[in-house]
């Protein structure tokens, strides 16, 4: 990896200075409060986000777990304003980025915004990727339209992007369509793409699960040196507490829509507050050689559907630990550690004793 | 003797290849998917493959079932060689060897109601009698932990998870010695993996069944398997038992799979414990002479890319095809990676 990720042009010198101002004052880089997220469907309202908040410092890497329909990628997707409107639609909250609320931005503002200051990657990057055109060309629009390179320094550009992903002979493949690449080269691809304008975030929505062990290490590993080196933030989205643990500063812990949990990595990986998070974690298999023919912990069931709600903790159905209460009232936030870390349960909520 | 006298499954020397490609002025390739793969998988037991993609894990799993055709060598269930049978014969075995597959959206017919996919399987192996294999299918049910009323409902009335749970009814409905698995609990997520993987174990201890499983998870492997064999390009290049392989890998590329899984302890995170691997697996259409692993291992000698190494015995029930390990077991290479 020789190239530079720093080397660039005027524009984004400029944008590097606003994120590192902000950082200055110690306030969050990205600050999301209370978003909350419906879909309107055939059968009712799913309410698909209930009051979401967190904050990410600058160079902080938050992991946001849980299940599959918990919500993690539509917080993703409603940080980006990406959500399809209809049937879906942000009813309330605010996304702060750098002293701005991206949800009051008009769309052209908006799209200064996304993919140049705050990128995604996401999950499947064969379809992330436009198989007509080559993978040069892709990275090359993003830069022309946010940087206002012209034609030949944005296609330097996505020589030297490819390069500081570690694509062997990027000079040459720079020319080639996305079909001519590997899953795990099409990911650096989308790395390479969403890193090319220097964001101040970066959202990455399970970027490794349909990679092999091995090439998600390198993965991994590119990622938390491009973020060293270029001082971005990370939103890491994953269902895989060994990434995790080997990726992230802060969990927050997703279940049908909300938070429930969040707290350092090793606080929460460590001493699980939250009866979901201790299910997610000691239902991991293989993390003893020894423990072969105990059966593994269960979270009995399955994630509720959301169009199925009714009040109450939503994990109460699962949960062994459960009350009367649990059934009837939804739980308040207890905030411990200065505030920092979070836990919502019942088990907690009276200051606390369990 | 006693481990082949109780041996359910053995395999010998398996070759599959495939031919690609060829036009009229361009030579057919061969794509050596599996060559020359040998194990043995005792009765009640989990034997577990586990490599990268291409490295061959499935190809095998489809030979032992029959699903690819054979280039050479034998595949013998019990005393009975599976891989020479053809036509009648082998259909009336395959009741003996059934499969689940990675993707439970894909295995089940959609226009098919549950209980007929499993009734379907019942009269196709003719086990029973007609009259009872309404009532079977209620135990299978039952006993893969979905309820009976569920029967009537289609494929799509069920979650990713009760999928899988129908699949493996439908496998164990022949009352099968072997179930091979390929990936079974990839697409599930983390608390419906551990529903499913506790399933398997218990059904195993219940019916004495012998797994064949297929896995690029590490810590399913780990926590599912008694032997394990690791296939690289086509070729296992380590075997041992969960402990021994976990405990004292010796094979380069088997120490670089390992230390890759992620840690579950942050404190311990970019230790130097790693071996990274660069790039992919290389392609099995032009395997290069010498081992097979040699681009890529930062151990290699100019012996590793001349000569290929043979899996062989360097300790008790370990086996490894490495020349940087000697033959008591010790690895001749550096822990740590020079550079």
């Amino acid at each position: 990896m020789s190239a530079d990720v720093r080397a660039d042009g005027p524009a984004r010198e400029a944008a590097g200075v606003a994120t590192r101002a902000s950082a200055a004052n110690g306030g969050p880089l990205l600050d999301v409060r209370d978003l909350c997220v419906e879909f309107q469907t055939r059968k009712g309202v799913a309410r698909v986000l209930e009051g979401v908040s967190f904050a990410l410092g600058p160079g902080e890497t938050l992991g946001l777990v849980g299940e599959s329909g918990c919500g993690k990628s539509m917080t993703a997707l409603a940080i980006m304003r990406l959500i399809p409107d209809p049937p879906g639609r942000i009813t309330s909250g605010e996304v702060v980025f750098d002293g701005q609320d991206l949800l009051k931005l008009d769309d052209a503002t908006m799209r200064d915004v996304r993919g140049n200051r705050v990128s995604m990657i996401f999950q499947e990057p064969m379809t992330s990727l436009n198989p007509v055109f080559t993978v040069g060309e892709q990275i090359a629009e993003a830069v022309r339209l946010h940087q206002r390179l012209e034609r030949r320094a944005a296609h330097e550009r996505a020589v030297e992007m490819l390069e500081a992903v570690g694509i062997p002979a990027a000079r040459r493949r720079v020319d080639e369509y996305p079909h001519q690449f590997s899953g795990g080269m099409r990911q650096r691809v989308m790395i390479a793409m969403a890193l090319a304008c220097n964001p101040g975030v970066l959202i990455a929505d399970e970027p490794t699960t349909a990679l092999d062990v091995t090439v998600q290490a390198q993965i991994f590993d590119l990622i938390s040196d491009l973020r060293d080196r270029t001082g971005a933030s990370v939103v890491l989205i994953t269902h895989d507490m060994g990434a995790v643990a080997e990726m992230t500063d802060r969990v927050a812990v997703m279940y049908a829509g909300r938070i429930v949990e969040e707290g350092s990595v090793e606080e929460v990986l460590e001493e699980p507050l939250h009866p979901y998070t201790q299910g997610l974690i000691a239902c991991a298999p293989g993390r003893r050689t020894a423990a072969r023919g105990e059966p593994l912990e269960e979270i009995p069931g399955t994630v509720p559907s959301l169009l199925e709600r009714r009040g109450g903790c939503a994990f109460a159905d699962r949960c062994k630990h459960v009350q009367p209460r649990c059934r009837e009232l939804q739980p308040a936030e207890l905030r411990i550690a200065g505030g920092r870390r979070r836990v919502v349960c019942w088990l907690f909520a009276d200051g606390g004793a369990r | 003797m006693s481990a082949v006298a109780q041996a359910l499954l053995q395999v010998e020397d398996l070759k599959v290849h495939f031919p690609v490609g060829g036009g009229l002025f361009r030579p057919r390739a061969l794509v050596r998917a599996v060559d020359g793969v040998s194990f043995s998988v005792r009765r009640g037991t989990t034997f577990g493959i586990v490599g990268e993609s291409g490295s061959g894990k499935t190809t095998t799993a489809l030979a032992v079932m029959r699903l690819v055709e054979l280039t050479s060598g034998r595949i013998l269930l019990g005393d009975q060689d599976i891989g020479a049978l053809e036509g009648e014969a082998l259909r009336k075995v395959r009741r003996r060897f059934q499969m689940v597959f990675q993707d439970p959206y894909a295995s089940l017919n959609p226009r098919k109601r549950a209980g007929d996919a499993i009734r379907e399987a019942l009269d196709l192996m003719d086990v029973g009698d007609p009259a009872g294999r309404p009532q079977r299918a209620r135990e299978l049910f039952l006993q893969t932990g979905l309820r009976p009323e569920q029967l009537m409902l289609f494929p799509h009335q069920f979650s990713g998870g009760q999928r899988q749970r129908i699949v493996l009814a439908r496998a164990l409905a022949a009352n099968p010695d072997l179930v091979v698995c390929d990936e079974p609990v990839s697409a599930l997520d983390v608390a419906i993996q551990a529903q499913m993987l506790n399933l398997m174990q218990r059904l195993q201890k219940d019916f004495g069944l012998t797994y064949l499983f297929i896995s690029h998870d590490l810590g399913v492997v780990r926590h599912m398997c008694d032997d394990i064999a690791v296939m690289y390009l086509g070729r296992i290049v380590e075997q041992a038992n969960r402990e021994s392989l976990f405990e004292r890998p010796l094979h380069p590329y088997t120490l670089a799979l390992w230390s890759a899984a992620p840690s579950f302890d942050p404190r311990a995170r970019g230790r130097g414990r790693r071996i990274r691997l660069q790039g992919d697996p290389p392609s099995p259409i032009n395997v290069p002479p010498g081992c097979r692993f040699a681009g890529r291992c930062p151990f290699a000698d100019a012996r590793c890319h001349s000569e290929e190494p043979q899996l062989r015995e360097v300790l008790a029930g370990h086996r490894v095809a490495c020349h940087r390990v000697d033959d008591a077991g010790n690895a001749l290479y550096p822990l740590e990676p020079a550079g």
